[in-house]
């Protein structure tokens, strides 16, 4: 008799079904709470700084803005130490910040500048800092889950206590390569951490039609692994999830997938007319699901920080992208002569030993 | 020197090179034990953290070799057939040969992407395509093709240690059947650097791979009837050794192409261009390629055949041009 295999129930997150209550800082302390903030500031002042130069036309190219998703990126690489790395995506600025890449080598970066990350030729989508372990920002939807498996597969080879965190959207989700990539991972155990950042846009498309399932966090039954769900806007919430995907990952209990319910306040890109959504929902997001302005009123409630000592912070952070725009736009493009190095190891051009 | 099939000769380099780098790995579907040898025995002697099985997941092998160089280590993945890398073409193209110049040079990626085309075998067209020219046009991807299995050793040897993204592609009919002297010693073939197979003044005929061993075959049938061919085997098509090539063409001043991917936009068309380019003057006749009909390999044995230069189009195509 052939048996049925229902539809399996959305792994249900905790953070999800718990009632609101006490604040838990989990392990950070007060500098680091303060920290966080300004890594979270320091990534909507540089995005909303970027938007600025673009419509001015001071820097150009294709450029993706992370603002309402910075607890995100912020929370989960708090929640990793030296020696782990990240893979990123074509909205990948605030996963850089969050790393520790600096604001002013960014900036230069997006202008094109032989000062950027990439000496100017990769771009916005492309920043890329192995020193850092932010082994790249991608331009192809999903590709990022496979390479951080394999630096996953790397320290499992080399016995290495390290992790690496995927940061993925909603629209990898559907890509083969998250298929590929998490089956892969959960097979062998890999100390990995996939967060899908579900910001409810797939480019123009809403995740509601590309996704026949509520949760991008249920495929995780499949893959054998835990699927988490946590609210994108609030940062001790999803520093929580990722830490104890972390502790998991490291005790080689293998990858745990934790989406991460966002909102994207811009559109895909700059210049996006945004046509498939209304001015209201973004507003309402807006007022409602800041992840900035809800943190520093934790902040506030948490008595780690008054109105006065976040108002310092603004005013720092401020300061730093103005230096940042000046580095970027002081610096010098690359010379012609660079046009055709880089492109291989040790080789010319032509992949002849030089 | 013991004589060895090119199997054999491609499981000694991948031994000898995980023997003296702990941070070389293999990578691949069925590796384990092995479906044509080539990595047979490496698992027991290095275990399953440096010879993994993988699912049936072209894409995942080719971006965790990448993820994996990222982190200090030198993989060897493993594609069965170099069709199934067209499962796999976003972290071949996009990811691993571009990653270095979208870095701005700092990403050092020691990659080799090892695989098997060529035609012979009735695999039908699925299984069955010769694809350097793709992975050649791509700017980041060297393009290794051994012929013999001293070379084969050597260059993967070379490959392995080198520090960009590989495509060593190998040939399914010679697995078994090209058999060659391969000493046990550890050695590396600089990539760049053509052999001249066979010495001659009349023509020269520049053949990839298995294609090589028909081009010797044709050189000897034309040497009975007084043409002299000088046999050319690129062995690395990215860096190609095109100084070699066009002071043959200039001694010769003809110049015929063999390969067993398809004519059209084939490594062969490139090739055509540089010699025209470099060697215009010298030419006595229009250069040839004899190459894949532009038809996908038919499973009949027969029409498969007839898909594969033979000896015979190489010596009527030298004898057009000694007309």
């Amino acid at each position: 008799m052939a048996t049925i295999v229902s539809p399996i129930e959305p792994a249900i997150a905790p953070s999800l079904g718990t009632a609101p209550g006490a604040l838990d800082r989990h392990d950070l302390t007060d500098r680091d709470l303060i920290d966080v903030y300004r890594t979270m500031l320091r990534i909507r002042r540089f995005e909303e700084r970027v938007k600025d130069l673009f419509l001015e036309a001071r820097l150009y190219g294709s450029v993706h803005l992370y603002i309402g998703e910075e607890a995100v990126a912020t929370a989960a690489c708090k929640a990793i130490g030296d020696g782990d790395v990240i893979s990123s995506t074509h909205r990948g600025h605030g996963h850089c910040i969050a790393m520790g890449l600096e604001t002013g080598p960014m900036m230069a970066e997006l202008m094109g500048k032989v000062t950027g990350y990439n000496h100017g030729k990769g771009g916005s989508m492309h920043i890329a800092s192995l020193d850092h372990g932010m082994l790249g920002a991608n331009g192809i939807v999903g590709a990022g889950i496979p390479i951080s498996t394999g630096a996953a597969l790397g320290f499992w080879i080399q016995e290495r206590p390290n992790v690496a965190l995927c940061f993925f959207g909603d629209g990898a989700a559907n890509q083969g390569a998250f298929h590929e990539g998490i089956n892969f991972a959960a097979g062998l155990k890999l100390p990995v951490v996939f967060i899908c950042e579900n910001n409810g846009y797939a480019q123009f498309q809403s995740v509601k039609q590309d996704l026949p399932i509520e949760h991008v966090a249920t495929r995780a039954i499949s893959y054998g692994i835990p699927g988490v769900i946590v609210q994108g806007e609030d940062v001790l919430d999803v520093y929580g999830a990722v830490k104890e995907a972390v502790r998991r990952a490291r005790a080689g209990d293998g990858p745990t997938l934790i989406e991460a319910k966002t909102y994207r306040f811009e559109g895909h890109f700059l210049g996006d007319p945004e046509p498939y959504r209304t001015r209201a929902e973004v507003a309402a997001a807006r007022a409602t699901r800041d992840p900035l302005k809800l943190f520093g009123a934790q902040l506030q409630e948490l008595g780690v920080a008054t109105a006065e000592d976040l108002q310092a912070i603004h005013v720092q952070i401020d300061d730093e992208m103005e230096r940042a725009i000046e580095f970027g736009e002081s610096s010098p493009e690359p010379p012609a002569s660079v046009l055709l190095t880089d492109i291989f190891t040790g080789a010319d051009e032509h992949g002849r030993a030089s | 020197m013991a004589v060895v099939t090119m199997s054999q000769a491609l499981n000694m380099a991948l031994h000898e090179e995980m023997a003296r780098d702990e941070r070389v790995f293999l990578i691949g579907e069925d590796i384990k034990d092995s479906t044509y040898g080539i990595t047979k025995g490496l698992w027991d002697t290095y275990g399953h953290k440096r010879v993994i099985g993988t699912p049936i997941s072209e894409a995942a092998i080719a971006g965790a070799v990448l993820g994996a160089a990222s982190v200090g280590l030198r993989p060897v993945a493993e594609f069965m057939y170099m069709t199934f890398m067209m499962c796999a073409m976003d972290q071949v193209v996009n990811q691993a040969a571009k990653s270095k110049y979208m870095f701005g040079g700092k990403a050092v990626l020691p990659i080799v992407y090892r695989t098997m085309a060529g035609a012979g075998r009735a695999n039908a067209a699925q299984h069955t395509q010769s694809l350097e020219a793709w992975f050649a046009h791509v700017p980041g991807l060297k393009i290794v093709m051994p012929t013999t299995p001293y070379d084969a050793k050597g260059l993967l040897k070379t490959s392995i240690r080198d520090d960009n993204p590989v495509i060593f592609i190998e040939n399914k009919v010679q697995y078994a059947t090209t058999r060659g002297e391969v000493p046990s010693t550890d050695y590396t073939i600089p990539f760049g650097q053509a052999a001249i197979r066979r010495a001659g003044t009349d023509v020269t005929i520049v053949a990839l791979q298995r294609m090589n061993e028909i081009a010797l075959e044709a050189a000897d049938e034309l040497a009975e009837i007084g043409i002299e061919a000088e046999v050319i085997d690129p062995r690395t098509i990215v860096p190609l050794d095109l100084d070699s090539i066009v002071k043959s063409v200039r001694k010769t001043h003809r110049v015929v192409i063999v390969h067993e991917a398809h004519e059209r936009v084939g490594f062969g068309a490139e090739l055509v261009a540089q010699i025209v380019q470099h060697a215009f003057d010298y030419l006595d006749a229009p250069p040839i390629r004899v190459a894949n009909p532009n038809v996908p390999t038919p499973f009949n044995r027969t029409l498969e055949e007839l898909s594969i230069p033979s000896a015979a189009q190489v010596v009527q195509a030298v004898r057009g041009l000694m007309r």
